[in-house]
């Protein structure tokens, strides 16, 4: 019988035998596994602070080795504040979703990112509050079906979706801001190399970085975990074009 | 040979929080606060710390929830309407069971009220700090010298119990500035043995399979485990109540006061004996954990009155001083608020209405 080659293996940066108990077609789980993958890549597993948000953000715990603690509602950037500037040998990253980071934590994540905080900002954007049960976001696009927007997104009344690379694009502190999604294997694996860049650039003392990443939230917009993706794409990537807004050197 | 300073009261707090060993401090300003991240953020780049001034309150109270669960000894402060903001950071405090020092030199309310000073935030400080039901130790200091020493010593407690203390004074004795004893300064090695000693909880990254968190709770009964756990924390707080009773021998009238409030009422306690009454003054220095039996075991044959003093209308402490009493000892009040200080005709007017109704 002839010697199996090892291909793959499931990354130390996921708790052995974790499940990914998030709904059929989410996201966050392709996107915990690269955060895992590109920690353990850069040979930091052992420095690993996960500062989490609130919502949907806040089940990572569940799955996630390394070190955590929970932020409130949009503290993140305070909180990660705290703890990097402690613990500057520590590789820290937040995980927030478009409510948490750009709704109740935006006063937060702009001044981390206008300090140039040395961390790294992993922003989960699907266009609406998933863990509550799909309430209107900041990112929420025009005419997109919220319980708390039952017809709709109108501008007149709830404003236009808010583009948070391109607000921190606006200052002159961050080292890198990213947008990326994890809809094909190119995308995911482009992904990865983004968030290990950004640890990379952490490690080296060298200072702040968003990595944007677009997903589906099929449960909330109602749709097939297939249908989700097309809409993504369609919609959600048309008003959130992927890109490389600031990359360092 | 001691060191004795003529400081400011808020400086002073910083000071003492830096010989503590404090090496983070993260505040936003507000008056009557302001001096205490002023003086941080001249001081702690002399000791290797680090200070941040926060873009709100909200996230300064973030950044030390963040700074503490890494080990080091880290404080914030500020006043009453910032420090209701406050709220949300001291309540992950204590689920996270994180030791964190903050300071609330308090200003008249509610709302924006007034800068100078006032005893308002009572309740706010030893019943509802934040949501969930959670208890702290809260200091009540009286002069600038207890500013320093309460201050120092409110990291040992918060290390000891890995919860939050708050020291509760106002802007009297943040403003002020008197002569005070400053503690020692605790060497490099001591502040790294102080970082260590919480090594066993540290949010620092770890290796994989050997996780820490700053959460006790979780999903299931976790978090009823953990108010069974804290609650049994508190109720170990007995040994740490502090009261002082002065001329309570043979006191037929009391005046119960705290912090600024209490240093009015012990002049003229003094007064009042000179006359021949037999005044004397309860200060709770603990605020929490209140000195419930200090007032339980008053004998109502002996003590005919207590006059509550407080810089609080409508008062505050007078409820657990009646928790207390139970009824048995008639209780008046005497209060200011909104930034109007008490004044010493002013108590002694209360204590003379208090004389004539129960001698």
């Amino acid at each position: 019988m002839s010697e199996m080659k090892k291909v793959y293996e499931r990354t130390k940066g996921i708790k052995p035998g974790a499940v990914s108990g998030f709904c059929p077609g989410c996201m966050h789980s392709t996107v915990h596994k690269l955060i895992g993958e590109a920690a353990e890549n850069v040979g930091a597993l052992d420095k690993l602070v996960r500062v989490e948000g609130v919502g949907c953000c806040g089940l990572g715990q569940l799955y996630v080795s390394g070190d955590w603690l929970i932020a409130a509602h949009g503290r993140a950037g305070a909180v990660a504040t705290g703890v990097k500037r402690s613990s500057p040998d520590s590789l820290v990253y937040t995980y927030q979703g478009d409510g948490d980071l750009a709704a109740i934590g935006l006063a937060e994540t702009l001044s981390a990112a206008n300090r140039g905080e040395n961390i790294t900002v992993i922003f989960v954007n699907n266009g609406i509050y998933g863990m509550t049960g799909g309430q209107m976001a900041p990112t929420t696009l025009l005419g997109m079906k919220a319980t708390t927007a039952p017809k709709g997104r109108v501008a007149e009344e709830h404003g236009y979706p808010m583009h948070v690379c391109e607000i921190i694009n606006q200052l002159t502190a961050p080292k890198m801001i990213v947008r990326t999604t994890v809809d094909t294997p190119q995308n995911v694996m482009k992904t990865r190399k983004y968030i290990e860049k950004a640890f990379k650039m952490q490690l080296e003392g060298k200072g702040y970085a968003l990595i944007e990443i677009v997903t589906t939230c099929p449960t909330n917009w109602g749709l097939g975990t297939l249908e989700s993706i097309d809409f993504m794409r369609e919609h959600m990537l048309k008003e959130f074009p992927v890109g490389e807004f600031r990359m360092p050197e | 040979m001691a060191e004795r300073v003529f400081m400011k009261g808020c400086e002073a707090i910083a000071e003492a929080a830096t010989r503590a060993g404090c090496r983070f401090f993260a505040g936003y300003p507000i008056t009557p606060q302001n001096e205490i991240p002023e003086y941080f953020a001249r001081r702690m780049p002399e000791v290797g710390g680090t200070f941040v001034q926060g873009e709100s309150e909200v996230a300064s109270v973030n950044m030390l929830y963040g700074a503490a669960l890494t080990g080091i000894r880290a404080m914030s402060s500020s006043s009453s309407c910032g420090i209701s903001l406050y709220s949300e950071g001291v309540s992950y405090m204590a689920a996270a069971r994180v030791p964190a020092v903050y300071v609330n030199v308090q200003r008249g309310g509610p709302g924006i009220g007034a800068i100078q000073p006032a005893q308002q935030d009572y309740n706010q400080a030893t019943k509802a700090s934040g949501n969930g039901g959670f208890k702290m130790i809260v200091l009540a200091p009286a002069t600038v010298q207890e500013c320093v020493d309460m201050v120092y010593e409110a990291f040992d407690l918060a290390a000891r119990d890995e919860n939050p203390v708050l020291v509760l004074t106002d802007g009297v004795m943040g403003t002020m500035m008197e002569p005070v004893v400053l503690p020692p300064m605790k060497s490099d090695e001591e502040v790294a043995a102080l970082r260590e000693a919480f090594a066993h909880r540290a949010v620092i990254g770890h290796k994989p399979l050997d996780q820490h968190t700053g959460e006790p709770g979780g999903i299931g009964d976790g978090w009823e485990k953990h108010n069974i756990e804290t609650a049994e924390m508190y109720k170990t707080w007995d040994k740490d109540v502090r009261v002082e009773e002065f001329m309570m021998d043979d006191a037929e009238i009391v005046l119960a006061a705290y912090g600024i409030s209490a240093r009015i009422s012990k002049v003229i306690v003094k007064q009042l004996r000179k006359e021949g009454i037999k005044a004397g003054m309860i200060r709770p220095i603990t605020v929490s954990p209140f000195p419930y039996d200090t007032f339980a075991n008053l004998d109502p044959s002996k003590v005919k009155g207590i006059l509550d003093v407080e810089m609080s209308i409508p008062a505050q402490m007078r409820f657990d001083i009646d928790h207390a009493v139970c009824g048995r000892i008639p209780v008046m009040e005497c209060l200011r608020s909104g930034g109007q200080l008490l004044t010493n005709d002013q108590v002694l007017a209360g204590a003379r209405e208090l004389i004539k109704e129960v001698l």
